[in-house]
This record gives C-alpha cells, sequence and structure tokens, in this order.
C-alpha cells in the first residue's frame, strides 16, 4: 500500500464540517416534526376517515412508499422550477423530506393504532370517558407508545437520508463535504470523516428521541412495564 | 418524448433491476452470514455482528458508496468499476437490515423445536440447517420480499457518488438535455413503481397468508 493518508488536509476545514451538521440537523429537525405531525393526522384519516379520504391517503402513501426519494425531490424541486415557482433549495428540500417521511410515518402510526383491542374502547367507554378522551388516553397515546421504537429507527434514518438532498444543492453535511473534497482532492479521507460524524449523529438523535420519549409517555416513566 | 428518449429510460431500468437482481443475490448470502452469527454460541461472534449492524445502519448509504468507490484504489485494487462499487455498498448496506430481518425470524421459530432437535441428538449445524432454518424461512418470505422494495429503492443513490447508470441517473441526464422535469421523473417514478408495487403487494398478500395459516 503505497497511499499516504492525509486526515489533516481534510479537518483544517472542520468549520465547514461543523456548518454542514448544523444544516443537516436543523433539515432533519423540521422535518422531522412537520413528518410526525403530517403522519399522525394522516393515520387517523387512514383508519377511521371516511372511505374516499381513505382511498386518497392510501393512495399516497402507496405512491411515495414505492419509488425512491430521489425521483420524488427532483420532480418536486425541479418541476416547481419549471412552473416558475422557485422555493430556496433548503425549503424545497425541507418540503421533498416532510412529503416522503410522512407517508412512512403514517404507516407506522396506523399499525399501532390498528394494534389497540377493541375492547379496550369499549373497556373506556364503559368507565364513562367521552368519545375525545377515549380516543386520546385509549387510542393514540398507547398506540404511539407502542410504536416509538419503529418511530425512531425510521427517523434516524430520515437523518441519514438528507444526505441524498445534495444532490439538489443542498449545503448539508454532506454537500459541503462534495466541496472540501473538490478542494483538497482528498475524496476518501473526507468519506472517513463523514462516516465518523454520521456514526455520532445518529447516536445523538437516537438519544434525543430516548429522552423525548421519557417526557412524551408519562404511563410508562411512572410504571416502567410494558404496555 | 422521442422513442430514443423513451429506450434511454427503459435501459436505466434495465440497470435498476440489474443492480437490484445482484445486491439482493450477494446480501442474501451476507446478511444469512450475520444472522447466523447474531444466534451464535459464542458472545464475540454475536458481539461482532451486533456492531456491523449498528455502525452500518447508522451510516448514510451515500457515505458507504463513497468509501467502496474510492476504498478499494487505495488498497492496490487498479480502478473500481461503478457496477462492482455500487453492488459492494449496496450489498455491506442489505446485509445489515437482511441479518436484523432474519434474526428476528429465526427466533421465532417455537423455542420447543429448538429443545426437540437437542432432544433427538442433532448437534448445533445439524439443528440449525436440518429444523430451523426450514421454518425460519417460512416466516422470512413476506419481510424479504418488502425489504425488496427498499433495495430497489436503494439502487437510486448509485446515481450519485458512483454515477452508475441506472433509472434515476438516466432521468436526470434527459432533464438537464431538455428541462422536462415532470415528463422524465413522473415518467422514472412510474417505472420505479412498476417494479416496486408488485413487489409490496406480494409481500403483504404473504403476510396475511402466513398470519391466518399460524393463528
Amino acid at each position: 500500500m503505497t497511499y499516504q493518508f492525509d486526515f489533516g488536509a481534510v479537518l483544517q476545514y472542520w468549520p465547514l464540517f461543523l456548518q454542514g451538521v448544523e444544516t443537516t440537523l436543523l433539515m432533519s429537525f423540521w422535518s422531522t416534526l412537520a413528518g410526525f405531525v403530517m403522519g399522525v393526522g394522516c393515520a387517523i384519516a387512514r383508519s377511521s376517515g371516511g372511505p374516499l379520504l381513505r382511498r386518497v391517503v392510501g393512495a399516497y402513501v402507496e405512491v411515495i412508499r414505492n419509488t425512491p426519494l430521489i425521483i420524488q425531490s427532483y420532480f418536486l424541486i425541479f418541476g416547481l422550477s419549471s412552473v416558475g415557482l422557485t422555493l430556496s433549495i433548503l425549503t424545497g428540500a425541507i418540503l421533498a423530506l416532510v412529503i416522503n417521511i410522512t407517508a412512512y410515518t403514517c404507516e407506522i402510526v396506523r399499525a399501532g393504532i390498528e394494534s389497540v383491542p377493541r375492547s379496550q374502547r369499549e373497556a373506556g367507554e364503559c368507565l364513562g370517558l367521552s368519545p375525545l378522551q377515549v380516543y386520546w388516553h385509549i387510542i393514540l397515546v398507547p398506540a404511539l407508545e407502542r410504536v416509538y421504537p419503529a418511530l425512531t429507527s425510521q427517523f434516524v434514518l430520515l437523518m441519514l437520508v438528507t444526505s441524498l438532498l445534495s444532490a439538489v444543492g443542498t449545503e448539508d453535511l454532506f454537500g459541503i463535504a462534495g466541496n472540501i473534497q473538490a478542494l483538497t482532492f482528498r475524496n476518501f479521507e473526507v468519506f472517513v470523516v463523514l462516516w465518523v460524524v454520521y456514526l455520532a449523529m445518529s447516536a445523538l438523535v437516537r438519544g434525543a428521541f430516548a429522552l423525548a420519549g421519557k417526557f412524551m409517555f408519562v404511563r410508562k416513566r411512572k410504571l416502567g412495564t410494558l404496555l | 418524448m422521442n422513442q430514443e428518449q423513451a429506450l434511454y429510460l427503459l435501459a436505466g431500468a434495465w440497470g435498476t433491476v440489474l443492480l437490484s437482481a445482484l445486491t439482493f443475490a450477494c446480501s442474501a448470502l451476507l446478511g444469512l452470514a450475520i444472522a447466523l452469527m447474531r444466534v451464535s454460541g459464542s458472545r464475540a461472534v454475536r458481539s461482532t455482528a451486533f456492531g456491523y449492524i449498528n455502525v452500518i445502519q447508522g451510516t448514510p448509504l451515500l457515505v458507504i458508496m463513497g468509501i467502496c468507490f474510492y476504498g478499494p484504489s487505495i488498497f492496490g485494487a487498479a480502478e473500481t468499476s461503478p457496477l462492482f462499487a455500487a453492488v459492494l455498498a449496496l450489498t455491506v448496506h442489505a446485509a445489515a437490515f437482511l441479518g436484523e430481518i432474519w434474526r428476528g425470524c429465526i427466533e421465532s421459530v417455537p423455542r420447543n423445536q429448538w429443545e426437540a432437535a437437542e432432544c433427538l441428538g442433532l448437534n448445533r449445524i445439524q439443528r440449525m440447517f436440518k429444523v430451523i432454518l426450514p421454518q425460519a424461512f417460512k416466516i422470512a418470505v413476506p419481510p424479504t420480499v418488502g425489504f425488496m422494495v427498499q433495495i430497489v429503492k436503494n439502487t437510486s443513490f448509485a446515481s450519485l457518488v458512483i454515477g452508475f447508470a441506472e433509472l434515476s441517473y438516466n432521468a436526470k441526464i434527459l432533464n438537464n438535455s431538455t428541462f422536462k422535469p415532470f415528463l422524465y421523473f413522473g415518467a422514472a417514478a412510474v417505472l420505479y413503481f412498476l417494479i416496486c408495487y408488485p413487489l409490496s403487494w406480494f409481500s403483504l398478500r404473504l403476510e396475511r397468508k402466513l398470519t391466518i395459516a399460524r393463528s
């Protein structure tokens, strides 16, 4: 092996890497938040909406889940700009991510909602809870608690997949690393640094979700038992 | 879209199918090895596989692509062909996910089957290959078919770092020269859907059948 590794040449650009980390985390945060809210909304629509609404949401989910994100974002971002609607690159990228993650969140949450046994709802009704209380305390919150690990994995994948949006020009960690490659010609070293930084970020996101779960699911925090 | 452009897009779809098939074949082998390592009796072997899965699942596929594309030439290989690098990266990635899916399937074979095999005097290897794996296989088919959809979609990553000429790459080239994004990316989306949807549908059907059979 005659190749001389030179990480110094790459690491001197650490402020750029840091800026990239910031953009990646920003993109992940907003698309996670919006995707979670809209995904839960779609799951409710798909499990208890009218027949037409169910079909529309179902079709949306199937189309998104059976086409790659890269094509969706090209279609959306280049498509919108071809009809004269220009978004900033970051907004367009986050929009594409939200449209994508909403479909996955919807499927995961719907599975959770459908896993709540019928007898639980009936028990809630017998206790004199209002329909809204039954939906919130007995269906939605336990359903979310049950699928929370799957949601966490999905949102970690979302953070990792923001790198794909560098193809439309976002200056996220992966996009900025492309500039550093052009500056240093040290492609392999740049990828090794990226590898380490992304690993640390996925640990961070996992940790953040574990912490958020502690706040969100009071029952679990107090009892510590499985559902 | 004229005929030439349509054929170019279809050639891209062929690249996607080829890449998916090669990736699935290679990652099935590596994934099986990972799954078996995860249920091994040795603690060291188990944690090696566990570490592999965690590291790969915490790395973006694009970074794995970069390592697989630029890495081999550093360690003495003459030149890395795009197809080789793409299959290598996709295999490394998919094997981590398949390994974890299949571990779940192996572990969901009822405990008494393992014990019965032991009572019959089968050794570890016989027990795994004659008793456990054939039963785990049945449970594994629906999620594996579902995961094939992921593999097909993931091949689109090969259009970026590596520049392998598959469907997304060809659609992008066509759009760059004509600037009709709705047409070309719409057509590419339809082609991806035609490849992926039958797999999704089949996976769901198999899963329902299995649920009925087991209950």
